[in-house]
């Protein structure tokens, strides 16, 4: 009747997922007794739930990195702490397959439910803006992109409750994620979360490129947009090309673990290494899917506060498309160690190198924006300043890895985990927070306290240090990564050294909540009343803070690069436009209600309850055709109502 | 916010470089659904790649040459191209405003497209009576994921076109039903440039 | 604030932050802490800094010559960031500064070159140690070659020696001075053979064989691990290369011949059932061709064959 779930699969006899699980559960009610207390319901319902409005869904997202970077962070200090004490002899506290889940769940969620919804909420939310227009092209669909990886997040915590996650590593490398050696449901949550937070980013995928090339104030031809769409446009061609990989190589291990297929299997002629491949043509491309919306959030920052426009507008432009046309064409770097022969290994590892030019180019153009500027150390431009150092140490030690014969040695080693860290967290991570501290008054109407912003950036910053460099070094001393525990007692100094990062980086954490709370308790000294706080040169700018719903009363006519640094230069005065009417697009419930739908379907997948998933699958159907039929999906705000809005923002009374 | 108003949008501003403001609407959902096919064949090329590499790996089962009936590979080839061609007379006649001649093109698309997902299944059942079933082999799991796959595409373009025949119905071709219709089309064409791919790679070199 | 609604005749100001803060002297601690790190692990280099023969240098050579070439930018960029942010900040009223710079040719030059050429040199070094260290390719060398058989289990190693017709389990001893040839499989799922003072580690997969060769320059234990995860038992899975005189190895030999138990079918059954920590053991004889029959995945089930071949790269010519 319900598959294979039984009460055996809550963790009732496991004492750290039970207790994990019940304040997770409780916090959950908690807040969801608090809304109902307050009677907030409709209010969610109406303005964040079904709304449609890419701002909003830009914010929702950004909330939903910062809850999954909390359980994520959780996972990371549970795997340092373990390694710092089950050293010679000792066990640790946490026995191999509770270890072994703990580093699959902190891979998986970091890169899917951190990393990802952290850049697809700020392209979201800033796009649109940066390009003059109102929406992006498919908001309905943009809705239902979040949802989905929202559903996607619901499943993989409630792995955490009902039964296990998996314990193949966040890559999930058959044979060990084939049945014969994951028989229990845990890598079958790691594949339909995925499957279902996939499908959601190819929507977003779709809607972000088809917004960037078709949609865009007049005026603004490409060359005049600003570099950070440009870093987006890539981005999400990437996501479009390469996303499909993933579903494709996901769909066949599925295929494998529920109809006894043969893709990847040991036996009837499987080739697991036919995954490493699939797989890795969708990872490399996912890291730049990542890091290049991160550099252009650096651009839009470092230009903003030096004062200057960003050096090299056209070379930063080709090089984000070289780095996107070249990051399909190294992924074998990430499995020199497979034999694949000294030719193929030598041409990847030559690629992968290639793909460094470009990013140097960028690093340049940053030093000779920052030259001869007038550089304000706000928040955002230290996060910024910290990524500089921190990225290229961490390309260096990338380059490095390239060489074949290096990478013989450090292969999977805590010294590539120490990479890749460095340029994530150094890269999109810092980006993220850049963004964050940079963007908030936009969206919200008042500054973050900087104080809090810059301790904040400071523990990251020693944190990190503090907890990968002695990675790097244990690398080169010969551990390898994914140890429950250590046999070599003379790597416990430096183990401890970084548990000691991994406390500064949670000091850094606790400081950005802080940061957070103080300045909604003490907004109103930081309001942004004029929406241009930090004098900024780009077409978000040009609007209150926050936007109304439409962004622009009238789309603004662009004649240059830095659109809006042009329009302060010349100085215009306040005309008032002559409003027409504007056509916005409805709330929609079609993305909670597919959503809810895709958490069913996915539950009952991975327990078998096939009468669940007939059921499950029939509603996501008829949502879709519900949704296919409806014509009414736009509402529009008249003209009067329009100046009504505009008047009120701008303090004028009767139009000059 | 104060900016210059615009009047009318300049012409040098129209020609070429994309500086002529947001394209309507027509242009933009037939772009995305264009970007989703593509993304579509990238996720077919996935299947495609696999096919390539385990193709051999019979595991001591039947091999293509066994299993394939080029006759009726030639037979639902030529029906669901033959579907394709009345799709677009399907789409001329809506871009026509002529609903009966509509009804006409979309109920032989509807059909042909049914023959082939008939013959696909029936190929399917007999080679799974043999034995030569999809957990056979890797090769076998190969063809009857992409084969498989494609004709999933067909069946839910086959459910799409039954869905947009009865908007046309109760609606009319209004534009955003001829959008929709569009769409459609990309999609029913599409499926033929993939069967196209699964023809060459699987049934013919496969069948050598 | 200036309100930039109204018309002003040059370019609005920047608003300064608050911000009182040095980064260069938080900065130089940061460096600090790492040399300090650094420090710490070399008074002692262990591991891949500790090469115990010559694959295993070379490899070390290669990753601090590159090291080397990329700390020349590096370093200046780090330098330059720092100096740039601190010398241009706006409270510096010696500063200069500069107008917008759209375009500067001969900057653009600057600022593409450095990479490519830093990346050419690289290519190059890359091209020519990926072909010299290519694991397929035979160590020259005057000893005799030893052959070894590896085949990964659940959570151990299986060395088999074919030409002595022994085996032996998380023990791999070999005569020092001789070059050693290795096929490579797994009976289950992917684990990667690695001791990291030899050099190169290479994947075991099941139903391939993969191919590596290494040599110990001197009498020592240098530890061994697996090094991709492959379950519960992963961190177990160590064992010891010790590299002995080659009248010691041949003792040894001799001694395993004649203790122990048998490595035939049964033998082997048992020992693939899923097992941790296993204490090192010698077999002393094994089962005909066993190893191929574990690629073949036969060596359990004879009846089970395994049709088609997988690709595998072309073979390289010894002293490649």
């Amino acid at each position: 009747m319900l598959g294979r779930l039984s009460w055996a699969a809550i963790p009732l006899n496991e004492p750290i997922p039970l207790l994990t699980a019940a304040v997770v559960v409780i916090v959950i009610l908690a807040v969801l007794g608090i809304i109902t207390i307050k009677g907030w319901w409709p209010y969610l319902w109406r303005e964040w739930l079904t709304s449609v409005d890419h701002k909003r869904i830009g914010v929702m997202y950004f909330v939903l990195a910062l809850i999954m970077l909390l359980r994520g962070f959780a996972d990371a200090i549970m795997m340092r702490s373990q390694q710092a004490v089950a050293v010679g002899g000792a066990q640790g506290y946490l026995p191999p397959d509770h270890y072994d889940q703990i580093f699959s769940a902190h891979g998986t969620i970091m890169i899917f439910f951190v990393a990802m919804p952290f850049v697809v909420g700020l392209m979201n939310f800033v796009v649109p803006l940066q390009l003059g227009v109102r929406d992006v092209a498919f908001p309905v669909l943009n809705s239902v992109s979040f949802w989905l990886t929202a559903s996607a997040v619901l499943l993989v915590n409630a792995s955490l409750v009902i039964g296990n996650f998996a314990r193949a590593g966040w890559m999930g490398y058959p044979p060990l994620s084939e049945l014969a050696f994951s028989p229990d449901v845990g890598v079958d949550y790691y594949l339909w979360s995925l499957q279902i937070s996939g499908i959601g980013t190819l929507l977003a995928g779709i809607n972000l490129v088809t917004t960037i090339l078709k949609l865009r104030t007049p005026g603004m031809i490409y060359f005049r947009m600003p570099v950070f769409c440009w870093t987006a446009l890539s981005s999400n061609m990437l996501i479009v090309a390469a996303f499909p990989i993933l579903t494709a190589t996901f769909a066949m291990l599925l295929l494998d673990r529920y109809v006894d297929m043969h893709f990847f299997t040991n036996t009837a002629g499987g080739s697991a290494m036919m995954y490493v491949n699939l797989f890795w043509a969708w990872g490399h491309p996912e890291v730049y899917i990542l890091i290049l919306p991160a550099f252009g959030v650096f651009s839009e920052v470092i230009a903003t506060f030096s004062g200057r426009a960003l050096f090299g507008y056209r070379s930063m432009v080709l090089a984000t498309l070289g780095i996107c046309v070249l990051s399909f064409m190294v992924w074998l770097h990430h499995f020199f160690t497979m034999g694949a022969g000294a030719d193929v290994n030598a041409f990847f590892g030559i690629m992968s190198m290639i793909i460094a030019v470009p990013t140097g180019v960028k690093v340049f153009n940053w030093l000779f924006t920052l030259f001869q500027g007038r550089v304000v150390f706000s928040t955002p431009l230290l996060w910024s300043l910290g990524f500089m150092v921190t990225f290229v140490i961490g390309g260096m030690t990338g380059v490095l890895l390239a060489v074949p014969p290096v990478d013989f040695v450090l292969h999977n080693s805590v010294f590539l985990v120490a990479h890749f860290h460095n340029v994530i967290i150094g890269g999109v991570v810092f980006g993220a927070m850049a963004g964050y501290n940079y963007w908030f008054p936009k969206a919200f109407g008042f500054t973050l306290d900087e104080r809090l912003g810059k301790a904040s950036f400071w523990c990251w910053l020693a944190g990190f240090y503090l907890a990968f460099m002695p990675l790097y070094v244990l690398g080169l001393m010969g551990m390898t990564r994914r140890l429950q525990h250590i046999s070599d007692p003379s790597w416990q100094p430096l183990l401890l050294v970084a548990e000691l990062g991994a406390v500064l980086i949670f000091f850094g954490i606790l400081c950005q909540i802080a940061q957070l709370y103080v300045s909604i308790r003490t907004r109103d000294s930081r309001r942004d009343l004029t929406g241009d706080p930090w004098n900024g040169r780009t077409l978000e700018w040009a609007t209150s803070s926050p936007p109304p719903a439409y962004n622009f009363a009238v789309m603004p006519k662009v004649e240059t690069i830095d659109a809006f640094w042009e329009m302060k230069r010349r100085g215009l005065t306040a005309v008032e436009p002559t409003y027409e009417t504007i056509e916005m697009p409805r709330n929609s419930p079609t993305g909670f209600v597919t959503a809810f739908f895709a958490v069913v379907t996915g539950f009952a997948l991975i327990w078998h309850i096939w009468w669940m998933v007939l059921l499950g699958l029939l509603a996501a159907a008829v949502t879709m055709l519900v949704f296919g039929w409806s014509e009414n999906r736009e509402r529009e705000i008249p003209a009067n109502e329009i100046a009504r809005m505009e008047r009120a923002r701008l303090g004028l009374g009767r139009p000059a | 916010m104060t900016v210059a108003t615009i009047d009318v949008v300049p012409t040098e501003l129209a020609r070429g470089r994309g500086g002529g403001g947001p394209a309507p609407t027509r242009i933009v959902v037939a772009y995305g659904f264009w970007i989703f096919l593509l993304s579509d064949f990238i996720m077919f090329s996935g299947l495609f790649a696999a096919y390539a590499v385990l193709s051999d790996q019979t595991a001591g089962g039947p091999t293509g040459r066994e299993l394939f009936n080029l006759r009726n590979v030639f037979i639902e080839t030529a029906c669901l191209l033959l579907s394709s061609y009345t799709c677009g007379l399907q789409a001329l006649s809506a871009e026509q405003r002529q609903q009966g001649r509509f009804y006409v093109f979309a109920v032989f698309t509807f059909v042909l497209g049914a023959a082939f997902l008939v013959i696909e299944i029936s190929e399917f059942a007999g080679m799974v009576s043999k034995g030569a079933g999809p957990s056979r082999s890797a090769f076998l799991s190969a063809f009857f994921t992409l084969v498989g796959m494609h004709g999933a595409h067909v069946t839910s373009g086959l459910v799409w076109l039954t869905y947009m025949v009865a908007q046309v119905v109760v609606k009319g071709l209004r534009p955003h039903v001829l959008r929709r219709l569009l769409c459609f089309s990309l999609f029913w064409h599409a499926l033929d440039i993939i069967w196209i791919g699964v023809l060459t790679l699987v049934y013919l070199i496969g069948a050598r | 604030m200036h309100d930039w609604r109204f018309a002003a005749p040059e370019a609005p100001d920047g608003r300064a932050s608050n911000a009182q803060h040095e980064p260069r002297h938080s900065s130089l601690l940061r460096w600090l802490a790492v040399c300090a790190a650094v420090l710490v692990s070399s008074c002692h280099p262990a591991g891949i800094l500790d090469p115990q023969g010559p694959i295993a240098s070379a490899e070390r050579l290669l990753l601090i010559n590159s090291t080397g070439i990329m700390l020349v930018v590096v370093v200046p960029v780090i330098l330059a960031t720092l100096g740039f942010a601190w010398w241009y900040r706006s409270s510096n009223p010696r500063a200069n500064r500069g107008p917008d710079w759209a375009y500067q040719g001969a900057a653009e030059f600057v600022v593409w070159s450095i990479p490519a050429l830093v990346v050419i040199l690289l290519s190059g070094v890359n091209w020519i140690g990926a072909h010299q260290l290519d694991p397929r390719t035979p160590i020259p060398a005057d000893a005799k070659p030893l052959r070894v058989d590896v085949v990964s289990l659940d959570w151990k190693w299986l060395f088999i020696y074919p030409d002595q017709g022994i085996a032996a389990v998380n023990q791999l001893v070999v005569p020092a001075g001789a070059p050693v040839r290795f096929r490579l499989t797994s009976a289950t799922v992917m684990n990667s053979f690695f001791v990291p003072q030899l050099g190169s580690q290479i994947y075991t997969m099941a139903g391939m064989t993969t191919h590596l060769n290494l040599l110990a320059d001197q009498p020592g234990d240098y530890p061994g691990l697996s090094a991709n995860f492959s379950g519960d038992g992963f961190s177990d899975m160590r064992f010891t290369v010790k590299a002995v005189s080659v009248g010691e190895f041949d003792g040894w030999v001799a001694q395993a011949r004649g203790s122990g138990s048998a490595l035939d079918d049964p033998g082997y059954a048992e020992l693939t059932k899923p097992s941790q920590a296993v204490a090192p053991k010698t077999y002393r004889s094994v089962a005909p061709k066993l190893f191929e029959r574990i690629v073949d995945q036969t060596a359990l089930d004879p009846e089970k064959a395994r049709a088609g071949k997988a690709w595998c790269p072309p073979e390289p010519q010894a002293g490649g």
